[in-house]
C-alpha cells in the first residue's frame, strides 16, 4: 500500500493503463498542455506525447461524440468534461449515442468509452456548475457510472472502466481530488464494477452513501457512536449501475433500518432507487421508514454562507438520525 | 470569392482518370445498384401503407440514389460511411442485402439489428457501414469519431459523413467541422441538399452565401458543389475529396444538389403543399439519377432498353422476395429486448456477473 491523493490516483491508475492498452487516449478541455484544470492528468502529456493525449476545443458534443465513433473502431478514449455539469450540451452523444449505439446495431457494435470528471456541490460556483447526474445517466440502459468515495476507489474504479467494453461515467469530485489515502501498490488493482464496500461495521443502522457523501456519512457515523452510541454501519456503493444490490440488502437485513446519504436531488435521484430496491427485497426487515438525506431540492445556491446546509452534511445527517428515535 | 465561380466551371468528369478506368460492366452495375435501390424502396412504401408489416417513420431515398452508390463505389478497405436516418439506400450501397434491410424494416429477429433499430438505423459494420442515425446531425460528430480513429490506428482511409441540408444548422455539426479542420481529421462531410429541411425549404431555414457548403471557409476548410444527378461529376469530385482525406489528413464539405419524390418521412402529409406539383414532376421527368446514368450507358453503347428491362425485373423480383423473406422471419421475444445492451452482459464475462444490470420487477 502507498499513501496518496484521489488525483493522483486517478492519474496514476490512467497512467498505468495507457501503458498496458496503446489503443487508450485521453483527449478534453486542457487536459493536455494546461495538464488539466483540475490537474487530474497532469504529467501525462509530457510523459505520452501529442497521440495519446490532446486538448479539444470547447465542444462537448464534436469531442465526446468523436470519442463515441472512434471506439466504434476499437480505440479506446477516455474523456475529461472538465465538470459533469457540462453534460448538458453532449446528452445526444452521451445518451442517444453512447448508450444506444450498440442496441440499435442489435448488438453489433459496443462503445468501450469512458466519460469523467467532477460532479459534486460545495464549491460555491451556482447552480450551473454543480450537478450531480449520477441518477439521470443511471437511468440508461446501456451505461454504467460509477462515483469513487476514496483515493483507492479511484484507482481501482478509472482502471476498470478503461478495461470495460462499455460505456463507462465517472463521477468524480472536486473536494476529494487532494484527500489522502492508501492504495494498493499493484499495477494490476483494479476494483470490479457492481461491488460495493462496507466501510465500516455497524450493528444499530445502515447508511448507503456514494462519492463525497461517503466521507460526511463516515463522519456522522462516528459522532453517532462517540455521543449517542450508536452504531453505525456505512456503505460505499462505488457504483451505482451495476449496483451491488446484494450487499445493501444484507445489511438492511442485520441493522433493521436505513438511511440513505445522497447528493442528488430528492426526486427520482439514486436513493429513490435504492428504496424502491429495500422496500422489495428488505420490507419485512425493516422496523423503521426508510430515510434519506439528500441536497435540498432547490437549485445549487452559491451562497458559500449556506452551501453546505444544502448539501447532506453531518448534522443534518445526525438530525435525521435523531427522527428515527433509535 | 474566388470559389463561387464553382458553378460555371462546368466540366465533362466522364474523362476524369478515376471515371476513364471503369469498365462496361462497372458502369451497368452502378445502374444496378440504383435500380435496386429503387425498387427497395418502392416495395418498402407499398408494404408500409399496407399499415400492417411496419411501424415507426420511413425516410425514402427516391432520387437521390445516384450519391450513395457513387460513394460506395470509391471505397477502400479503411474508408467508413456513416448517415442520417435516410439510410436503406446507403446500406444496399455499400452491400447490405436487401432480405436483412427489409426484415429489419418489419422489426424481425433477420433484419440487421435484429428488428431493434428499424428503418432509420440500418448497421453493417462489417462492411464499414456505421448506421442509420435518427438525431438530426447527432451522426456528425460520430463521422468525425470513426475519422480520428482511421488516422489513430494508423490506417489510410476516410470516414464519408452525409447529412441533409436541414442538419446543416445543428450546433453539433459546427463544432465537428472545426474539430475536423483543426486537427485534420480525414473526413468527407457530405450535404445532400434536397432542398427541403422537413417541410422547410431552404431559403426559409439557412442563412448561407449562395452554397451551404461556403460555410466551410468559416473553418479554413475545402469545399465543392456536386450535380447530384450526374455519377461521372460525383465519383470525380468525391474522389478528390477522398484522397484529400486519405493522403494529407483534411476535411472537405461537399454540397450535393439533390431532390426527393417523396416527403421527409412517409407520415409527411404536407410535401405537396410546401413545394409545387409541377416542381416534383419536372425532377422526375428530367433529373431522374437512374433514367439519366441508363440513358447515358445506352450513348456509350454499354447498356440496351431489353437489359435495363432485365436489371429492373429482377431487382422487381428481389424486393419481392426480401418482403416473403420479411414476413417469415420471426419477431423478436420479450427475452430479446433485454439483449444488446451491455457487451459484457452479452459475452457473460466476469464483468457481468457483479452487481444489477437490470432494475426490472
Amino acid at each position: 500500500m502507498k499513501e496518496m491523493t484521489y488525483r493522483e490516483a486517478l492519474r496514476e491508475g490512467m497512467d498505468e493503463e495507457l501503458a498496458r492498452d496503446e489503443k487508450v487516449v485521453i483527449f478534453g478541455e486542457e487536459v493536455a498542455q494546461y495538464n488539466g484544470a483540475y490537474k487530474v492528468t497532469e504529467g501525462l502529456w509530457d510523459k505520452w506525447g501529442d497521440k495519446r493525449i490532446f486538448d479539444t476545443p470547447i465542444s462537448e458534443a464534436a469531442f465526446i461524440g468523436m470519442g463515441v465513433g472512434a471506439s466504434m473502431l476499437g480505440v479506446r478514449p477516455v474523456m475529461e468534461l472538465m465538470f459533469w455539469s457540462f453534460h448538458s450540451v453532449a446528452f445526444d452523444q452521451l445518451v442517444n449515442n453512447a448508450a444506444n449505439v450498440r442496441y440499435m446495431s442489435g448488438g453489433q457494435i459496443n462503445c468501450p468509452i469512458v466519460v469523467r470528471g467532477p460532479a459534486n456541490g460545495g464549491t460555491n460556483v451556482g447552480a450551473t456548475h454543480s450537478h450531480v447526474p449520477e441518477a439521470i445517466f443511471a437511468s440508461m440502459p446501456g451505461l454504467k457510472v460509477v462515483s469513487p468515495a476514496t483515493p483507492e476507489d479511484a484507482k481501482g474504479l478509472i482502471k476498470t472502466a478503461i478495461r470495460d467494453n462499455d460505456p463507462v461515467y465517472v463521477m468524480e469530485s472536486t473536494i476529494l481530488y487532494g484527500r489522502k489515502g492508501l492504495v494498493p501498490d499493484d499495477d494490476n488493482f483494479t476494483i470490479p464494477l457492481g461491488k460495493a464496500k462496507i466501510e465500516r461495521e455497524g450493528s444499530d443502522l445502515t447508511f448507503i452513501a456514494h462519492g463525497g457523501s461517503v466521507e460526511t456519512a463516515l463522519e456522522a457515523a462516528e459522532e453517532l457512536a462517540a455521543e449517542h452510541n450508536i452504531d453505525v454501519e456505512v456503505v460505499n456503493l462505488r457504483s451505482i449501475r451495476p449496483l451491488d444490490q446484494d450487499t445493501i440488502i444484507e445489511s438492511v437485513k442485520k441493522t433493521n433500518k436505513a438511511v440513505i446519504i445522497d447528493e442528488s436531488k430528492p426526486f427520482c435521484g439514486v436513493s429513490a432507487q435504492l428504496i424502491t430496491l429495500i422496500q422489495e427485497y428488505a420490507f419485512d426487515y425493516l422496523d423503521a421508514p426508510i430515510a434519506r438525506v439528500c441536497t435540498i431540492d432547490a437549485p445549487a445556491i452559491y451562497s458559500p454562507h449556506i452551501e453546505s446546509e444544502q448539501l447532506p452534511n453531518k448534522k443534518r445527517i445526525i438530525a435525521k438520525v435523531k427522527e428515527m428515535r433509535i | 470569392m474566388a470559389k463561387s465561380a464553382k458553378k460555371s466551371t462546368r466540366k465533362d468528369f466522364s474523362k476524369d482518370p478515376i471515371n476513364k478506368s471503369l469498365t462496361p460492366e462497372q458502369k451497368v452495375s452502378f445502374f444496378r445498384d440504383m435500380v435496386r435501390i429503387r425498387q427497395f424502396e418502392l416495395t418498402s412504401l407499398a408494404e408500409y401503407q399496407r399499415g400492417v408489416n411496419m411501424g415507426g417513420f420511413l425516410h425514402l431515398y427516391n432520387g437521390q440514389e445516384a450519391i450513395a452508390v457513387a460513394s460506395s463505389s470509391l471505397m477502400g478497405e479503411h474508408d467508413h460511411m456513416i448517415t442520417a436516418y435516410r439510410d436503406h439506400g446507403h446500406g444496399l450501397s455499400v452491400g447490405m442485402s436487401m432480405n436483412e434491410c427489409m426484415a429489419e424494416l418489419f422489426g424481425k429477429i433477420d433484419g440487421c439489428s435484429k428488428g431493434k433499430g428499424g428503418s432509420m438505423h440500418l448497421f453493417a459494420p462489417d462492411k464499414n457501414y456505421w448506421g442509420g442515425h435518427g438525431i438530426v446531425g447527432g451522426q456528425t460528430p460520430l463521422g468525425l469519431g470513426l475519422a480520428y480513429g482511421v488516422k489513430f490506428l494508423e490506417q489510410k482511409g476516410c470516414c464519408l459523413c452525409y447529412l441533409g441540408d436541414g442538419a446543416i444548422n445543428q450546433g453539433a455539426f459546427h463544432e465537428s467541422l472545426n474539430m475536423a479542420s483543426l486537427l485534420e481529421i480525414p473526413v468527407v462531410y457530405i450535404i445532400e441538399n434536397n432542398g427541403y429541411s422537413m417541410g422547410t425549404s431552404q431559403e426559409r431555414s439557412s442563412s448561407a452565401p449562395e452554397y451551404l457548403a461556403q460555410r466551410a471557409e468559416g473553418y479554413s476548410m475545402e469545399w465543392d458543389v456536386i450535380d447530384g444527378e450526374n455519377l461521372y461529376e460525383l465519383r470525380g469530385k468525391l474522389n478528390l475529396a477522398m484522397e484529400r482525406a486519405r493522403n494529407e489528413c483534411k476535411p472537405t464539405l461537399l454540397e450535393i444538389k439533390t431532390y426527393r419524390y417523396y416527403g421527409h418521412s412517409v407520415a409527411d402529409a404536407n410535401h405537396k403543399k410546401y413545394r409545387e406539383a409541377e416542381e416534383i414532376e419536372e425532377y422526375r421527368s428530367t433529373h431522374d439519377p437512374i433514367n439519366l446514368w441508363k440513358e447515358k450507358l445506352f450513348a456509350e453503347g454499354h447498356l440496351n432498353e431489353d437489359t435495363a428491362k432485365q436489371i429492373e425485373k429482377e431487382a422487381k423480383r428481389e424486393a419481392k422476395d426480401s418482403v416473403k423473406f420479411a414476413l417469415a422471419s420471426p419477431a423478436p421475444t420479450v427475452a430479446d429486448i433485454s439483449k444488446d445492451i451491455y457487451w459484457e452482459v452479452d459475452n457473460e464475462t466476469e464483468a457481468s456477473k457483479q452487481g444489477r444490470y437490470f432494475f426490472n420487477d
